[in-house]
């Protein structure tokens, strides 16, 4: 037996590179099988960063394993092109999982589950023959993360989702969504429902291996957070998209109505993605140096020059939205300076304090992204602005030290210290004339996204608004 | 089990392990009472009359689907006999016989050639892993694991009381296809607790800056 076995060692690692899809495709279909999974939803995401899923039976599954399917990607935001629309999804075989919550997917094409197992597998989106889909957010990502790690880099993300729960979808022109509570910041109330969900959200999480780092009521009424434990980029963005559909799902259970619209009630704070970032090489965190007075290396550094000199170029993708513009005002502990700080909430990036002896948790926190950004294009972004300040050397500007919401327009132009964009509109203008957001996108995103955000952009501009109604319908 | 009539503690032993068994002197014999489903192993004692039993043994060997595991009990003057016909027997007992000890040996032939009674089940406290159908659970309620998850946590499982450090669980579980360095393994580990579930998370313990460990240590 020992003899035996010798040589098979030796020979295991070549064979584990040739088997590994062949294994891994074995092991979905087995537990497909052996779960009794009635339909596995394939997952991909749009440009803008909306779920799609197509449905298919436990029967096309080993085709789809293996040859990708085929379908029309001129029904899909971003992916159409003047030619071939066809293209292929095709699973990655690491990211099958069954799925804890009954219901189908959003948009989800094919037979309603009705009470039966689901899974899921998340798609690259490929062209018939083979080479990626220039119109694939994930494969964006996917190309940023290869570029980090080509020079040795593996990238880390770790976000803070907020959002809302309110009783419907459906406003009434004139009228505010609906708070399933008024309970505030830490605030526990007997039989809080929203609270419930938010548990209920949690634990379905941690059952489909999205570890909750913590979860809590946020400022507004009704609004709640939910902080991912990190994992690379890649995974993360998978993740962020479970996250939003099981928030809704299980909100919907309950005949609740959950949303990640970045700005929904006036006169309160938004919903943010604050999001963990951090580079490490190997074992090692690449951001930290103890001996440095902020803790931070030159890699750490360079990162931080390189995402705050892009950050505006990159605005409008990481707050993608007319509303999300509503968010980014004074006032709301949400960012409007170009800055960076340790512990001042009003800057742009933070630099969290590490816990004492933990220096491998040295992080940036970059506080622009809201939850209704494209996940896959936002993390690709930022690690592109952060990787060109280390490539270039950029210098670290000093820190913000004051509450930047205080002092006044002379004293931040004293300071050197710019503002994100204000509107949609000035995001666009701005990410058109950025390099660097075009070659990090592809031509392909890049021209698309200009296109529909200048649309939404004119088609708002032309609405008569609530405001407008109010303030100027009866005395002019 | 060769000869015919059985040694009396050598059925004994047998009996005692709970293992049916027909008494056989020529590999004939054995072809005509073989049963349906095919002989599950051969108990050969070679202490009376060993050419005959050498020549069974290797009948045994050559027929076309080979007989194992194939246990030999030779008294302890013939153990140089034994020598290049290795090729014959899977496991061998000195006489005297220890009541237990075939029993032992055939249940752990058995589970080496995968026709144990549950082979392919792997048990810790509440978790079962079951190793041919990709399948895990604890406390019988199914853990839904991505396949990387379910890789880790069978290395972990079938080693268990052992820390491991994140390198050396990289190479063994992941092999060369992996990103983002050790720190996938901390990931993982953190997923694969999620989905063990509060109660049951302590399967998998931190060893401070070491690696992990799954289950308890020896001591």
């Amino acid at each position: 037996m020992i003899p035996a076995g010798f040589p098979q060692a030796l020979t295991s690692q070549t064979w584990r590179m040739e088997a590994g899809t062949e294994r891994q495709n074995e092991y979905v279909l087995r537990t497909v099988e052996e779960r009794g999974v009635r339909f596995v939803q394939l997952w991909f995401t749009d440009v803008l960063g909306v779920q799609k899923a197509v449905s298919i039976t436990p029967a096309e599954l080993e085709n789809a394993l293996e040859e990708g399917l085929t379908f029309d990607g001129s029904a899909v935001d971003g992916f159409s092109r003047v030619q071939e629309s066809d293209v292929l999804a095709r699973p990655d075989a690491r990211t099958f999982q069954i799925l804890p919550i009954a219901g189908g997917g959003p948009e989800a094409t094919g037979n309603g589950a009705g009470g039966h197992q689901v899974a899921r597998v998340v798609c690259d989106v490929t062209n018939l023959d083979g080479t990626p889909f220039e119109g694939d957010p994930r494969n964006v990502l996917r190309r940023t993360v290869e570029r980090a790690r080509e020079k040795g880099f593996s990238f880390y993300a770790a976000p803070e989702i907020e959002y809302f729960y309110f009783a419907d979808s459906d406003v009434p022109a004139g009228t505010t969504p609906i708070p399933l509570d008024n309970g505030s910041y830490f605030e526990l109330t007997v039989a809080d429902l929203a609270g419930d969900l938010r548990k209920r959200t949690v634990l379905t999480l941690e059952e489909m291996g999205i570890p909750v780092e913590y979860s809590q009521h946020e400022d507004s009424p009704s609004q709640h957070e939910i902080d991912l434990r990190y994992t690379d980029a890649l995974a993360m963005a998978d993740n962020v998209m479970s996250v939003r559909l099981v928030v809704k799902e299980v909100a919907q259970e309950r005949g609740v109505y959950a949303t990640f619209m970045p700005k929904p009630l006036y006169g309160f704070q938004g919903s943010g993605m604050h999001t963990h970032f951090s580079l490490f090489e190997g074992d090692t965190n690449a951001f930290c140096d103890p001996g440095d007075p902020y803790g931070l290396s030159k890699i750490g550094r360079g990162f931080i020059a390189g995402l705050l000199r892009h950050a505006r170029e990159i605005t409008a993708v990481t707050n993608q939205w007319v509303n999300s513009y509503k968010r980014l005002v004074p006032g709301y502990e949400a960012p409007v300076y170009v800055s960076w700080a340790r512990n001042n909430r009003s800057a742009l990036v933070r630099v969290p304090p590490h816990k004492r002896g933990k220096p491998e948790s040295t992080r940036i926190e970059y506080r622009a992204p809201d939850s209704a950004c494209n996940p896959y294009l936002a993390f690709a972004l930022v690690l592109a602005a952060g990787l060109d300040g280390i490539e270039e050397g950029y210098d670290l500007p000093p820190e913000a030290a004051a509450n930047l919401y205080e002092m006044t327009p002379t004293e931040r132009l004293a300071e050197g210290i710019e503002s994100l964009p204000s509107s949609l509109d000035e995001a666009v203008d701005l990410m058109e004339r950025s390099e660097l957001v075009a070659a990090t996108l592809g031509e392909h995103v890049f021209e698309w996204f200009l296109r529909n955000k200048r649309a939404e952009w004119a088609d708002y501009t032309g609405q008569v608004t609530n405001y407008e109604l109010a303030r100027y319908l009866p005395r002019l | 089990m060769f000869p015919d009539p059985a040694p009396p503690e050598v059925a004994q032993a047998a009996d005692l392990g709970g293992y049916p068994w027909k008494p056989v002197n020529t590999a004939e014999d054995a072809n005509i009472a073989e049963p349906e489903d095919g002989w599950a192993g051969a108990i050969v004692c070679a202490d009376t009359q060993p050419s005959a039993a050498f020549a069974l043994c290797r009948a045994l060997r050559k027929r076309e689907q080979p007989l194992e595991p194939l246990i030999l009990v030779v008294d302890h003057r013939q153990l140089a006999d034994l020598d290049l016909r290795e090729d014959l027997f899977d496991d061998l007992i000195v006489l005297p016989l220890r009541p237990g000890e075939l029993a032992a040996r055939l249940k752990l032939s058995f589970w080496r050639v995968g026709r144990g009674t549950r082979p392919e089940l792997v048990e810790y406290g509440p978790l079962v892993l079951n190793l041919e159908t990709y399948q895990a659970a604890v406390s019988g309620k199914p853990l839904d694991l991505t396949y990387m998850e379910y890789e880790l946590l069978k290395f972990l499982a079938t080693h268990p009381g052992k820390v491991f450090t994140r390198e050396v669980l990289l190479s063994r579980v992941w092999g060369y296809e992996y990103y983002g360095g050790a720190r996938t393994v901390d990931v993982h580990i953190r997923r694969l607790r999620a989905k063990l579930g509060e109660e049951h998370a302590h399967l998998i313990s931190t060893v401070r800056s070491v690696g992990y460990r799954f289950g308890q240590g020896r001591w």
